[in-house]
């Protein structure tokens, strides 16, 4: 009989052929893996590398789910060679989980809204938010190059088994406090490097109120506490949401009650108010009320931390039948094309036109420097993004505060970053 | 094999120095190591290129190369021509990327506070020593493990695989990239 276990130990007991043994932190193990992201900055290299090791064909074409995002629709010459990379591969493994532009979306957002992640699977894509997939109960974690090229080979991967980190999360979230608050709060706590080669694991009975894009916002930033992945158990909110999108069947994974955690840490999030990380580290949060006051030269709503439709719906009811202020810039950008059209049917895009706010495309766009509002020199942005590193979206002595989107929004509106709670009717 | 390193030191001790810092993202349209070793740690130290000479060590405090999992921030670093980073802790995917391309990333404690830019150090791998031959110093570290050393020898993840199969990783091909740098935005 094994010890007991966390869902992480399970998971990639199970895909390791270690089942009855169980696996144990620290124990570098290779793993079998389910699911496996590409996007056209980081899978060219893992092409080329794959190729070098003399394997002309993938291990299993159809476990991998390829789209263009960061640079779409492509910004330079040399974006479009690296999406033509990425077609003639697409074409080249006979690869049908493919997303073009026009279908296409934000890796990390588009997965799950497809139905391709499932509780209990490994996943893996060249990119750090790849951490957003546990939040179905899947072990998701980021790596590199080398590592895609190795997974596209072989179908493997060698992972050391982390400790867990578990969160305990009760009461209810407060109006105008959202789970980007929450997890602003935990880096706030834990700081950049609080779960360094961890995974973070969510419990409580606050998780149950939460949709799965409010778990995925809270999954995504794993990485930005230095966490290997971040992990919610599949509940009933899971199964109708993956039900809703693919009817491949699986098997969910659960902690043992008595499983070993190198540390715990209970939250009450009824106590939360909306938080506000200042430049240029995620984990330099404040309640909204010690921020000061602060002009910003830009709004940016978008990328695949909070820019799902209920995030642009929060955003929209602020912004209805009001302007955003004089000489900020104030930029949307859902997250997937799906997301784009539901925002155009339920009339989002009015409200923020008519409020001043151009639309784009989807595209992770700003969020890492890319296009669709590069900040210059000593601009300020507040923005719905991940990372305020500096240069992170633009010059390197450009502000960035990350914030949730009703946050977002409501400075927009004042041109001051603000508390969104006076704004929501 | 022996697995002994001798090199000049370059410090950055501040913590978090992360990869957009290493290698901003506005080089990312290429993957060619020699051109982002151009811009390699250009947001913190313009003079850093001027400096590096091949087999220098980057000794770095704590956390370094958090962030995106930007493999070029391991290509830019060695393409720049250093030969190991010593931190007194890594980020883990740029700590794995490290290895995967056989590039030695040591987490040492103490070793960024008691080392100053240009002085000589050597880090011995086998035995988990870090020293500094200029200030006469030294340091212990846990040594990387049977897994990692086997990557190191075989000079990364993928010519590790190719060695298990009896295959051979074959050398890099003519880089296909375009340059047009003044279209880069
Ligand atoms: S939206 Fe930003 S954080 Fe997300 S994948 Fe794109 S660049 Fe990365």
């Amino acid at each position: 009989m094994s010890r007991p276990q966390t869902i992480t130990e399970k998971i990639l007991a199970a895909h390791c052929g270690r089942e009855t043994t169980g696996v144990r932190p620290g124990q570098i193990v290779n793993a079998a893996i389910d699911l496996v992201v590409c996007h056209e900055i980081t899978t060219p290299p893992a092409i080329k590398m794959m190729q070098r090791l003399g394997v002309t064909k993938v291990f299993d074409p159809d476990k991998l789910v390829v789209t263009p995002d960061h640079f779409v629709p492509n910004k330079d010459i040399q974006t479009a060679e690296l999406t033509k990379e990425l077609q003639r591969f697409v074409r080249d493994q006979g690869i049908k989980h493919y997303y073009e532009l026009g279908e296409h979306g934000i890796c990390h957002a588009l997965i799950p809204e497809k139905g391709h992640i499932l509780p209990g699977m490994t996943a893996v894509c060249a990119d750090s938010h790849t951490t957003t997939l546990g939040a179905f109960g899947a072990f998701a974690s980021g790596i590199g190059s080398t590592d895609l090229a190795a997974v596209l080979a072989t179908g493997e991967l060698w992972f050391r088994v982390p400790p867990t980190l578990r969160f305990n999360l009760n009461g209810k979230l407060p109006r105008g406090v959202f789970s980007k608050d929450l997890i602003l709060y935990i880096i706030s706590k834990i700081g950049v490097d609080g779960a360094r080669y961890c995974a973070m694991e969510y419990h409580g009975d606050t998780i149950a109120s939460l949709s799965m894009e409010a778990r995925m916002t809270i999954s995504n930033m794993a990485v930005e506490a230095g966490g290997k992945s971040g992990i919610f158990h599949a509940d009933a909110v899971t199964d109708e949401y993956v039900r809703a999108r693919t009817s491949v069947t699986y098997t969910p994974f659960c902690s043992d009650a008595d499983a070993e955690y190198q540390s715990v840490m209970d939250i009450d999030v009824s106590s939360l108010e909306p938080i506000v990380a200042l430049p240029s580290l995620p984990s330099n949060g404040r309640f909204i009320g010690e921020v000061g006051n602060v002009a910003i030269d830009q709004a940016y709503i978008g990328s695949c931390t909070n820019a799902r439709i209920e995030d642009l719906r929060e955003a929209a009811a602020i912004m209805k039948g009001r302007h955003i202020a004089k000489g900020v810039k104030a930029i949307v950008v859902p997250a997937t094309t799906s997301i784009w059209k539901q925002a155009l049917r339920e009339g989002l895009f009015e409200i923020f036109t008519d409020a001043g706010c151009v639309v784009s495309t989807a595209t992770c766009g700003a969020c890492l420097g890319g296009s669709m509002g590069v900040l210059g020199k000593q601009e300020v942005c507040i923005s719905t993004t991940n990372r305020n590193f500096t240069g992170r979206m633009g010059h390197p002595e450009a502000l960035v505060y990350l914030a949730s989107p009703a946050t977002v929004a409501a400075s927009a509106i004042t041109g001051v970053i603000t508390d969104p709670r006076p704004y929501m009717n | 094999m022996s697995r002994t390193i001798k090199g000049r030191a370059h410090v950055y001790s501040r913590a978090h120095i992360n990869t957009d810092e290493i290698i901003p993202a506005r080089y990312l349209n290429t993957h060619d190591h020699a051109e982002l070793a151009k811009h390699a740690m250009e947001d913190i130290d313009k003079e850093f290129l001027a400096r590096v000479q091949p087999g220098d060590i980057l000794v770095a405090g704590e956390d370094f190369g958090c962030g995106s999992s930007r493999e070029h921030a391991v290509w830019a670093l060695r393409g720049a021509g250093i030969a190991a980073v010593v931190g007194t802790s890594f980020a883990r995917i740029f700590f794995r990327n490290s290895f995967n391309n056989g590039f030695l990333a040591v987490e040492c404690v103490g070793a960024a506070a008691e080392t100053t830019t240009g002085d000589e150090i050597e880090i011995d791998v086998d035995r988990g020593t870090f020293r500094n031959l200029t200030k006469g110093t030294s340091r212990d570290f846990v040594p990387l493990g049977e897994f990692v050393h086997e990557l190191l020898d075989a000079g990364g993840l993928l010519p590790y695989i190719a060695k298990k199969n009896g295959t051979t990783y074959a050398p890099a091909g003519p880089q296909v990239d375009v340059k047009l740098t003044s279209l880069k935005g």
